[in-house]
C-alpha cells in the first residue's frame, strides 16, 4: 500500500496548491468589498487592512457613490436591455435558423454563412459606421439596443440553433404538418419546444455578453441620457472626474459584480455546460 | 412540407434580417467603403484610394507599435493561460473530494464584465505598488504584466472547464491500460491523456488568441494607454483614432479593416487545424 500513502501525499499537495490558488481568485473581490466600507481617505493609505474604528464608515460609501452615479437605475437598464434581447434572440433567430436549415438553395446557404462570417467580424470594424446608422434610425434607446443586440448576437445563435435543427429528424415536422399543422405551429408546438437545451445555451451565452457589454452602450447610448447600463456608469465614474472618490467607486463595484455572482450561484450548472457548449461549437 | 415552409420565408426571417442588416451588413460594407474616404460624418464622404492605410502605418499613429505590444501579449497570455488552466484541470479530473467548489471559485471571474473587473484590478494593483512608491501607470511594464495577471485571472476558469470536458472524456480504459504496461503519471499523461485532448487544446488556443488580440475593455479600464500610449493595445488605438480628435476617422476605419484581416486569418488557421483534424479521426 505504498502507492495509496504516495497518492494521499499528492493529493494533500494539491489540496494546498488549489485552495491557494483559490484564494488568489477570490481575493480581488474580498479587496473591493473592504475597501467599500472605509472612509475614502483610508483607502490608499491602507487598502489590505479591514475596515475597523475609525476607517470603518458603514454603508456612506454606497449611499454616496448611489446617489452620485445612479446605479440603480443602470442596473435596472441593464435587466432590461438584457432580458428583452435574450428574449427577442431566443425567438427570432431560432425561427430562423430552422428556416435556414430546413430549407436548402442558394440564396439560404448564402444567408447561413453571412451569419457565420459576422461572428469573426470585431466590433472596431462596425463600431462607428453602426452607431451613425442607429442615429439615422433613432435607434438610441433601449429598445434600439435590443434590436442591435439581436442584430450583432444572431451570428453564433443561428449558427448554433441550426446546427441542432440539422440534429432532429424531419419526420415529427411531417407528421405535424399531415396533421394540420402550417409552418408557424409545427415550429412552436413541435420544434421549439425540442429545442429548449440549446435555448438555454443560446440565452446564457448571449446574456453573459450583453450583460457584461461595454463600448455598444456606450457609444449608441452615451452617457447623456438616462439609459445607461452598469458598464457604462463605472467608466463615468471613473473616466469623468479626476479627483476620483475611491470608496464610491469600490461601494460599486461590489454592487455592479453583486447580481453577476448571484446569477452565477443560481444557474451555475447551466451556465458552465452552455459555456462548454458554445466554446465547442463556436 | 418544403413547398408551404418556403412560403413563410418572410415571415420566419426577416426581424432577424432587418436586425442584422442594421447591426452588421450595412456597417460592415459602409465601414470598408469608407476605409478608403475621407469623413468626418458617414455623409460627408470623399474618395482618398489608399491614403488611409498608409496614414495608419506612420509614426505618429503608433498602429505598428500597438500591433507589437499586442502580440507579444497574446503570446505570452496564450502560453501562460492554457498551462495554468490545463494543469488546474489535472488537479480537478483526480477524483478528489470537494472539487466542484474549486471549479465554481475558478470560474467565477469569467462571468465578470471587463469594465467593472478592469477597475477593480486597477484599484488592487495600485494599492500594491503604492507600497514601493509608484503607481500603474508610472511605468508601460506595470501595465503590460497587469494586462497579463487580469486576463488570466479572466480565462484560466473558462479554459479549464473546456479541458475538464475534454479530460473526461478519455476513456478510463486507456488510463488503465497504460498503467498495467508499466507507464508512468508523467508518461501517462503526455502519451495517452494529452493526445486524446487535443481537440480541446485547439479550442482553447483559438479562443484565448482570439480573445487576448481583441481586449479592449480591460486595457480601456486597466490603463486606458497610460503612460504615453505605451500600453495601448489594438483595439484601444483603433478607438482612439476614431474618437480621439477629427479628421482621423478615416484612418481609424482603414485601421480597422487591418485589424479584421488579421482576425479573419487568425479564424480562418483555426478552421483549417479542426478541418484537417476531422479528416484524421
Amino acid at each position: 500500500m505504498i502507492q495509496s500513502k504516495q497518492v494521499k501525499r499528492t493529493n494533500a499537495i494539491i489540496y494546498v496548491v488549489l485552495t491557494i490558488v483559490a484564494m488568489v481568485v477570490l481575493y480581488p473581490l474580498f479587496f473591493i468589498l473592504i475597501n467599500s466600507f472605509k472612509g475614502k481617505f483610508f483607502i490608499s493609505r491602507d487598502p489590505f487592512s479591514i475596515p475597523s474604528g475609525e476607517t470603518f464608515v458603514g454603508v456612506d460609501n454606497y449611499i454616496n457613490g448611489l446617489t452620485k452615479t445612479g446605479l440603480l437605475s443602470a442596473i435596472g437598464w441593464s435587466f432590461f436591455i438584457t432580458i428583452v434581447s435574450v428574449a427577442l434572440l431566443i425567438l427570432f433567430t431560432g425561427m430562423t435558423a430552422y428556416y435556414l436549415a430546413r430549407i436548402k438553395n442558394k440564396w439560404t446557404n448564402g444567408l447561413y454563412y453571412m451569419f457565420v462570417f459576422s461572428m469573426i467580424v470585431p466590433f472596431q470594424m462596425v463600431m462607428f459606421t453602426m452607431s451613425s446608422l442607429a442615429d439615422t434610425f433613432h435607434l438610441k434607446n433601449p429598445i434600439g439596443m435590443c434590436i442591435l443586440y439581436l442584430g450583432f448576437g444572431a451570428g453564433l445563435s443561428v449558427f448554433m440553433f441550426a446546427g441542432f435543427v440539422k440534429s432532429v429528424p424531419i419526420e415529427i415536422e411531417e407528421a405535424a404538418m399531415i396533421d394540420g399543422c402550417n409552418p408557424l405551429q409545427t415550429f412552436f408546438k413541435v420544434v421549439f419546444p425540442i429545442m429548449k437545451p440549446t435555448a438555454i445555451t443560446v440565452a446564457i451565452l448571449n446574456a453573459m455578453w450583453i450583460w457584461n457589454d461595454f463600448l455598444l452602450p456606450y457609444l449608441v447610448i452615451g452617457i447623456s441620457t438616462r439609459y445607461k447600463t452598469i458598464p457604462v456608469v463605472v467608466q463615468m465614474l471613473v473616466g469623468s472626474n479626476g479627483n476620483k472618490d475611491l470608496g464610491a467607486l469600490m461601494a460599486m463595484l461590489v454592487l455592479s459584480i453583486i447580481p453577476i455572482i448571484i446569477f452565477y450561484l443560481t444557474c451555475q450548472k447551466y451556465i458552465i455546460e452552455g459555456v462548454v457548449a458554445g466554446a465547442v461549437k463556436g | 412540407m418544403e413547398k408551404t415552409l418556403k412560403k413563410y420565408f418572410l415571415i420566419f426571417t426577416l426581424p432577424t434580417l432587418i436586425a442584422f442588416s442594421f447591426a452588421f451588413i450595412i456597417p460592415f460594407i459602409q465601414g470598408i467603403y469608407l476605409s478608403f474616404c475621407e469623413f468626418t460624418t458617414v455623409k460627408n464622404a470623399e474618395f482618398v484610394g489608399l491614403a488611409n492605410y498608409k496614414l495608419a502605418f506612420s509614426e505618429g499613429q503608433g498602429f505598428l507599435y500597438s500591433l507589437g505590444f499586442t502580440t507579444l501579449f497574446t503570446l505570452i497570455s496564450v502560453v501562460s493561460i492554457n498551462l495554468l488552466a490545463f494543469t488546474l484541470a489535472l488537479f480537478l479530473t483526480r477524483k478528489m473530494k470537494g472539487t466542484n467548489v474549486y471549479r465554481t471559485i475558478f470560474f467565477m471571474p469569467n462571468l465578470i464584465g471587463g469594465i467593472v473587473l478592469g477597475y477593480t484590478w486597477q484599484q488592487m494593483i495600485n494599492a500594491i505598488l503604492y507600497q514601493f512608491e509608484t503607481t500603474l501607470v508610472a511605468d508601460a511594464k506595470y501595465g503590460f504584466w497587469g494586462l497579463i495577471i487580469l486576463m488570466n485571472w479572466q480565462m484560466i476558469g473558462y479554459m479549464m472547464i473546456i479541458y475538464i470536458a475534454g479530460l473526461q472524456n478519455v476513456p478510463t480504459e486507456l488510463i488503465e491500460a497504460a498503467k498495467i504496461d508499466g507507464a508512468t503519471s508523467w508518461q501517462t499523461l503526455l502519451k495517452v491523456k494529452l493526445p486524446m485532448v487535443m481537440s480541446s487544446v485547439t479550442i482553447c488556443v483559438f479562443l484565448t488568441l482570439s480573445n487576448s488580440f481583441k481586449l479592449f475593455d480591460q486595457n480601456k479600464a486597466l490603463t486606458n494607454g497610460a503612460p504615453m500610449n505605451k500600453t495601448r493595445m489594438l483595439a484601444l488605438n483603433i478607438y482612439d483614432t476614431f474618437y480621439g480628435k477629427t479628421g482621423y476617422e478615416g484612418v481609424g476605419q482603414a485601421k480597422a479593416v487591418i485589424f479584421f484581416l488579421i482576425v479573419a486569418v487568425i479564424a480562418l488557421g483555426q478552421l483549417s487545424l479542426t478541418r484537417r483534424r476531422e479528416v484524421e479521426h
